[in-house]
């Protein structure tokens, strides 16, 4: 994983960023697709994009790759206007979500196929392909043609052929989609190695929210063609800036309210009618008697049978418990009809679990839990 | 396994006929030693030898051949740009217009066809020819290429042409190197249809052949007019046997070449 206490380019002001949006729109017809996008992304980054389906992710990749021009604003790699510079003349590669493998091509001439096209010297080519090859564990295979590959071996030959260049930027359009979870988790890993190895700087596409949570050093969570929020994946998941990102990313419990009190970083909301206000910590730009919403994470939420002694608590009944084997998740149901969620370890056997279905339970949390953001 | 039914021989047996019966017949008379068609007369080869010491229909057969091999190479060539711009250029202004244009030939009217192109060629003073047949040809068969062309480029994994260009190649050589290999087989079969239909055309040739050159088709044709000579029986004979050899070429090749995929499928595994 990038340690990042030792990599946090984003927070150097005097690191110079590989890439570069400047308020970038790119519109088909009269629908867009990317709606004026600022964004700023380092040498060596693992850079991932998350969103729905349809919210612009793969046509952020084209436009960085070459294959869609944008229709207002800049991008700049390395310094350079990429506008007007085709795909070809750009230190970019792409591994496509459907690999694109030339099907008429061996492994090994799918490896060389950029290669020939680079001024490397013909003589060096091979060896690099037998480098590429031993990278991603496929010398066995280096004569087969792609349909005489598995998904997995197919995948590793995309992305080989993709990094054989030695690009200065690789775009993984949702890589690893065709995989197993066991397979995937491995080649999370394997990336992750060969990213350090090389020192390329990765842009990811995934659907996988876990996924960028292994991999990346910064996620970008998208909607609609804009960027919500950008962040490393511990804050995106720790400190959300909108209910739309805290919603996205992980399971999340949210109640509405109006602020109360407010002193800096501490804030306290009332809802409902009867039920004490919450105290929880924020960092948006909020006063009292806004409307906002309050989000705690289910396993921050801490269920009992007798009364806790925090201020945070809350009294319900359990309406369903979800078995996950190692993890047990309470659907508790408070009396003016909000269902909470909290999540346990299940540290114990299911036959000793003390809390059933219908039992009265208390939930507690601590001050600094939950978080209040703009409603 | 099917079980055997005197229905499916019986269905079998007449299907056969029907197809083969007339061709039978013709290759029996073409060794009759009569020149009475319809007499029989006992076994002779001298058609052949009359036939092969007939310049004019050698002089046709040759004629057709050159017509053939280069108005199917040219047809293959423009057929193809045309299907790979009409399938790629996306969305433009009279695209349908333009695509329904190229396909139009193909319900035209070869007396329509040919009457134009041999007003055409009066009007702007091209003597009527092996080149002016060689046009008219590759006309109408180019049409016939961008179809199955363009069936194939439809269903082309557009992505595989972004890789190339990804990975440094420039618009034609991503064309060279990629889309033409995948598409290859759609382009042979194209360039095949082209060629029969060369061979066959009797129609269009006959508006745009000169004096100086005739084709194969037209000169049975007017031959046949005058009555029909064992000597015609003998070069459809010809004409059969080699279509047949070329059937079971290219079944053998195709064959060879699965076997051949075979064998570096396993030698890929050691
Ligand atoms: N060539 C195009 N013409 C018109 N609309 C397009 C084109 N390409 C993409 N779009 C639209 O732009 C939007 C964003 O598409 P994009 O492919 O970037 O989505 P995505 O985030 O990659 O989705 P997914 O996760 O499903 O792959 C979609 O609504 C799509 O319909
Ligand atoms: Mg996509």
């Amino acid at each position: 994983m990038v340690n990042d206490t030792a990599f946090a380019p984003w927070d150097d002001p005097q690191a110079k960023p590989l890439i570069r949006f400047d308020g970038v729109t790119k519109t088909f017809g009269n629908f867009t697709a990317i709606d004026d996008i600022d964004l700023t992304i380092y040498p060596k980054e693992f850079f991932a994009l998350l969103g729905p389906s349809g919210c612009g992710k793969t046509t952020l990749m084209r436009m960085l790759a070459g294959f869609e021009e944008t229709t207002k604003g800049t991008i700049t790699i390395d310094g350079q206007n990429m506008a007007g510079v085709p795909a070809n003349k750009r230190a970019v590669n792409m591994m496509f979500q459907s690999y694109a493998l030339f099907p008429h091509l061996s492994v090994a001439d799918n490896l060389a196929f950029g290669l020939k096209r680079s001024d490397m010297p013909k003589s060096e080519i091979q060896g690099r392909v037998d480098e590429m090859l031993r990278l991603v564990q496929l010398q066995k295979f280096a004569k087969r043609k792609p349909h005489q590959l598995s998904g997995g071996q197919k995948q590793r030959v995309a992305l080989a052929r993709a990094l054989a260049k030695a690009p200065k930027l690789l775009l993984l359009d949702e890589p690893l989609g065709a995989l197993d979870k066991k397979l995937r988790q491995e080649t999370q890993f394997e990336l992750m190695d060969i990213q350090e190895k090389t020192g390329t700087t990765f842009v990811i596409v995934t659907h996988d929210q876990e996924e960028a949570m292994t991999v990346a050093s910064r996620i970008a969570v998208m909607d609609n063609g804009k960027i919500i929020q950008v962040d490393t994946p511990d804050r995106i998941y720790e400190v959300p800036n909108s209910v739309y990102v805290a919603d996205f990313i992980g399971d999340v419990n949210t109640i509405e309210g109006t602020v109360s009190a407010i002193s800096g970083e501490n804030a306290e909301l009332t809802w409902g009618d009867d039920t004490p206000a919450l105290r929880a910590t924020t960092s948006a730009d909020l006063t009292v008697g806004n409307s906002a919403a309050f989000v705690i994470r289910p396993e921050k939420v801490a269920i009992s049978t007798t009364e806790p002694d925090r201020h945070n608590r809350v009294q319900g009944a359990v309406e369903d418990i979800a078995y996950l084997g190692n993890l047990s998740t309470y659907f508790v149901r408070l009396p003016n009809g909000t269902l909470i969620k909290a999540q346990t370890a299940n540290d114990r056997r299911l036959s000793q679990r003390s809390i059933t279905w219908e039992d009265p339970v208390w939930l507690s949390w601590s001050d600094t839990a939950g978080i209040v953001l703009r409603g | 396994m099917r079980r055997f039914t005197w229905f499916n021989a019986i269905s079998l047996t007449f299907g056969f006929a029907f197809l083969y019966i007339p061709m039978v017949i013709l290759v029996i008379y073409s060794f009759n030693a009569s020149k009475l068609v319809t007499v029989w007369a006992g076994f002779s080869t001298k058609w052949y030898g009359e036939l092969l010491s007939n310049q004019a229909f050698i002089d046709a057969a040759w004629v057709t051949l050159k017509v053939a091999v280069i108005s199917s190479t040219v047809a293959t060539i423009l057929g193809t740009m045309a299907a790979f711009v009409l399938v790629r250029s996306g969305r433009f202004f009279g695209r349908t217009l333009f695509s329904g244009m190229i396909y139009a030939p193909l319900v035209m009217p070869e007396v329509i066809t040919g009457l134009s192109l041999l007003l055409l060629f009066i009007a702007i003073g091209l003597d009527r020819g092996v080149f002016t047949i060689v046009l008219a040809h590759a006309t109408f068969s180019m049409c016939f290429v961008s179809v199955v062309v363009s069936s194939r480029m439809a269903s082309f994994d557009r992505s595989l042409e972004e890789a190339a260009y990804d990975l440094g190649c420039t618009g034609f050589d991503a064309f060279k190197s990629v889309t033409l290999p995948i598409i290859a087989p759609a382009v042979i079969s194209g360039w095949l249809l082209a060629f029969t239909l060369s061979l066959d055309d009797l129609v269009i040739a006959s508006f745009t052949a000169g004096p100086s050159a005739t084709t194969l088709p037209i000169k049975i044709f007017s031959s046949v007019r005058l009555g029909v000579s064992p000597e015609i029986n003998a070069l459809s004979t010809i004409i059969i046997a080699l279509v047949t050899m070329g059937v079971v070429a290219a079944s053998l090749a195709s064959k060879r070449a699965i076997v051949r995929q075979h064998r570096e499928e396993q030698l890929a595994d050691k």
